[in-house]
């Protein structure tokens, strides 16, 4: 308990000395440090710290120190996150490898792959993307077709994959290939890892609707991979697929936590942007009414989260509850962006930057890109097929 | 707050949980209703309560209560509410207790609450005047007089009003002015002179009542809370019931959902079980979700009576969850068992009925939703 408290002192107080004040600030996603070749740092501060945590191995700072961390045990791990959260400390390093390829080698890779590819993810130096979805494979993912040749030393890959993210900003990419066309489609899926600049590969940006993109189209034509980058066993890579998705998930709450807090609630946009009368009373009845009814679901989600919580700790909960949260939040989260650009107006459908404030582009912004979050991870409609499943018993389609 | 039960409010649910399923099933309410019973509730299955110490569960310790709180209260509530169980400890406990936990004087306290605790008293809330619940313009008029006030004009939609040993009753006895709101609660025995109880009948079976009163005399003493100025013990009452009815309605609900679940799994159509379609599925799993997050708010609102907290988001909150996912849960039930959802034979119809009495009783959506968006200053 001495070494800990000893610890959490010396980080303390390291963190306080080292961390730049501007890398104590939340951060947006154009702040984020995703590392590779092709990276440029935005701001010095953001690559000073970044080489200051790299050094002390906290980037990853579980893995061990053979593999870039710092070897530190689950609760010294579990001190300086908090340490970290407490000041306000930006994550040094983001991104695809850190966070879900990583901890999927040390779970499933080769003591070759772990030191061939882990020291290079925790000090930035090769940006992973992730090529799962193919054009005809989305929800139901496992019926992908991506095709992997057995050519003896090496497989020859063939096809196309799709929402590849950040597709060509990424040094290498960890793949879901078939390498078998018999029995069930989760059996004869292979996950292999190559490199972005290996011949055949074409990637091409695919514009979305905010005008952004953060999504490739990813073509693979004949593309020779060496055997040893098959992680896992060939065949078994559903697995080690199904595995990272845990990792994804944890990856997305995290940057979650890091983002900045809004300036406005829903209901400030309301008093802000619409007539009310000498009482402060919206005179529109029907967004008065959506407003309140999305503030009680809103806030009965998160209870519901910390019900979750506290009746798990208690022995008392019901397992099946567990099925409804990605459903519910995701379609109130949406809810929430419409009741927003609704009560913007037409300011809340602006596209230039001179007209338009900078916190109106990025409602209208988010009311678009946040579209996303009802499709992404596991569609509504693939939450409630896995409720009626999970939860009801009801019978398969 | 908390938003899980601790061991021993667990053990209360279980217990009331099975005691309501073998005793007191929606047979029984069905019964009650073939028979014509005006009471609305069977004397036998309250004294069992009774026995059981239930009316005791929220009332404090010194007055001969168990101190479960009103989240042990709610969940007893949640129960009934699956077995239709009706009996007087809603309006006794939920909103007559409360009104005297925090606005009686000791001395009311002392002789009242160790009653209620006991099972020796029942009480109902007379206060609606209209078609809709309002918390506010209240015309039932008690004029003070030294000791005593009288009392013209009337009530409606009373519950439990034709059977309880006495009356809350929110009255009129000033106008509103900067320092007192002109309102005032007093406790009146249903047997004074003056006093003409209505028996309304409405589609759930439960006992209702409109309820005159022509120069009613009653004794100052029997005044709860402060003269002219209980519009907030009023609210307070108010909040109570609806917390404490919105846990009743998630019991409803979930016997529904259950229910027509296993419809789902039972009934074959086109030659499968109905409920491998998925236009069925997919409401099926949205009714699911709503009832979880509505058992939150009602859970988080019952935690809040217990901690003291105030009341008025949060009960406007779980009465419009309660409200709105009781009333899709039990259309949804009808529409998904068909034609025989709609048969007497069937229990589904005793649900659909409660619901729209227990949506209407202590604010619909609309009213809590406006209340929230006030509180909210929007």
């Amino acid at each position: 308990m001495t070494d800990l408290t000893q610890f959490k002192r010396e980080t303390t107080e390291w963190l306080e000395a080292n961390c730049p004040a501007s890398m104590r600030k939340t951060q947006t996603r154009s702040e984020g440090v995703f590392g590779g070749k092709k990276f440029t740092f935005p701001s010095d501060d953001a690559k000073l710290w970044f080489d200051l945590m790299v050094d002390k191995g906290w980037t990853a700072p579980q893995w061990a120190k053979e593999y870039g961390g710092a070897g530190l045990s689950s609760d010294e791990a579990k001190i300086l996150n908090k340490e970290m959260d407490r000041l306000g400390c930006r994550k040094p390093l983001i991104g695809h490898g850190l966070w879900m390829l990583g901890p999927a080698l040390l779970e499933y890779g080769t003591e070759q792959q772990k030191l061939e590819h882990l020291p290079k993810i925790a000090r930035g130096e090769i940006r992973w993307c992730q090529g799962y979805s193919e054009p005809g494979s989305g929800s139901d993912l496992a019926s992908l077709r991506c095709k992997a040749e057995d050519k003896g030393d090496h497989y020859l890959l063939n096809g196309q994959k799709s929402w590849t993210s950040d597709g060509d900003k990424a040094d290498w990419i960890f793949c879901l290939v078939r390498t078998n066309d018999e029995g069930r489609k989760q059996e004869g899926i292979t996950f292999l890892l190559f490199d972005m600049e290996t011949p055949g590969i074409t990637v091409r940006p695919v514009p979305l609707i905010t005008g952004e993109s953060h999504f490739c189209d990813t073509f693979l034509d004949n593309v020779e991979v060496p055997k040893d980058q098959v992680v896992g066993d060939v065949g078994k890579g559903w697995s080690v697929a199904k595995a990272l998705l845990v990792h994804e998930r944890t990856m997305m709450a995290d940057i979650e936590k890091n983002m900045p807090k809004p300036k406005f609630s829903v209901d400030d946009y309301a008093k802000n942007y619409l007539s009310t009368d000498e009482n402060g009373r919206l005179q529109d009845g029907l967004i008065r009414d959506r407003l309140a009814q999305h503030m009680i679901r809103d806030e009965a989600i998160k209870l519901t989260q910390r019900r979750a919580f506290e009746e798990g700790m208690a022995g008392d909960f019901d397992m099946r509850v567990a099925t409804i949260f990605k459903y519910i939040g995701t379609e109130e989260k949406t809810n929430k962006d419409t009741l927003i650009t609704d009560i913007l107006g037409m300011a809340g459908a602006g596209w230039d930057t001179d007209n338009f404030s900078e916190d109106e582009q990025t409602k209208t912004h988010e009311w678009m890109s946040n579209k996303a979050l009802t499709i992404a991870g596991g569609s509504s409609e693939v939450q409630l097929n896995v409720i009626s499943k999970r939860a009801l018993g009801l019978p398969e389609i | 707050m908390p938003l899980a039960l601790n061991e021993e409010q667990r053990m209360l649910r279980d217990t009331a949980r099975d005691f309501l399923q073998n005793d007191a099933p929606v047979n029984l309410m069905r019964q009650l209703r073939d028979d014509g019973n005006e009471q609305g509730y069977s004397d036998e299955l309250w004294h069992k309560m009774i026995e059981m110490g239930w009316p005791a569960v929220a009332i404090p310790e010194q007055f001969g209560g168990l101190g479960f709180g009103f989240i042990g209260a709610g969940a007893i509530l949640q129960e009934a509410g699956k077995t239709l169980a009706n009996s007087p400890f809603f309006n006794t406990v939920a909103l007559g207790a409360a009104a005297i936990i925090h606005g009686g004087n000791e001395a009311q306290q002392q002789t009242l609450l160790p009653k209620i605790a006991a099972g020796e008293l029942t009480l109902a809330l007379a206060h609606e005047e209209s078609n809709h619940h309002q918390s506010r313009g209240i015309q039932c008029q008690a004029n003070v007089d030294g000791e005593q006030l009288m009392i013209n004009g009337s009530k409606q939609f009373v519950a439990e009003g034709a059977n309880a040993d006495l009356l809350i009753v929110s009255l009129r006895t000033a106008e509103p002015s900067d320092k007192k709101d002109g309102i005032t609660l007093a406790l009146i025995d249903p047997s004074t002179a003056g006093i003409k109880i209505n028996r309304v009948n409405m589609i759930d079976s439960r006992n209702y009542a409109h309820i005159d009163f022509t120069n009613v005399i009653v004794s100052a003493g029997n005044v709860i809370g402060e003269l002219d100025n209980s519009q907030t013990l009023l609210d307070k009452t108010l909040d109570h019931g609806r917390i404490c009815l919105a846990a009743e309605m998630l019991g409803g609900a979930q016997a529904m959902l259950d229910k027509t679940v296993e419809y789902l799994k039972d009934r074959e159509q086109f030659g499968r079980k109905i409920g491998a379609f998925q236009a069925l599925q997919h409401r099926a799993a949205y009714m699911f979700a709503e009832l979880e997050i509505a058992k939150s708010a009602v859970i988080h609102a019952l935690s809040a009576i217990d901690e003291n907290q105030d009341l008025a988001l949060v009960a406007s909150s779980a009465k419009t969850l309660a409200n709105d996912c009781y009333r899709l849960i039990t259309d949804e039930a009808v529409q998904m068992h068909g034609g025989i959802g709609l048969t007497d034979e069937m229990d589904i119809g005793f649900y659909l009925k409660r619901c729209r009495v227990s949506m209407q009783s202590l604010g619909d959506s609309g009213f809590h939703k406006n209340r929230f968006a006030k509180l909210n200053q929007f």
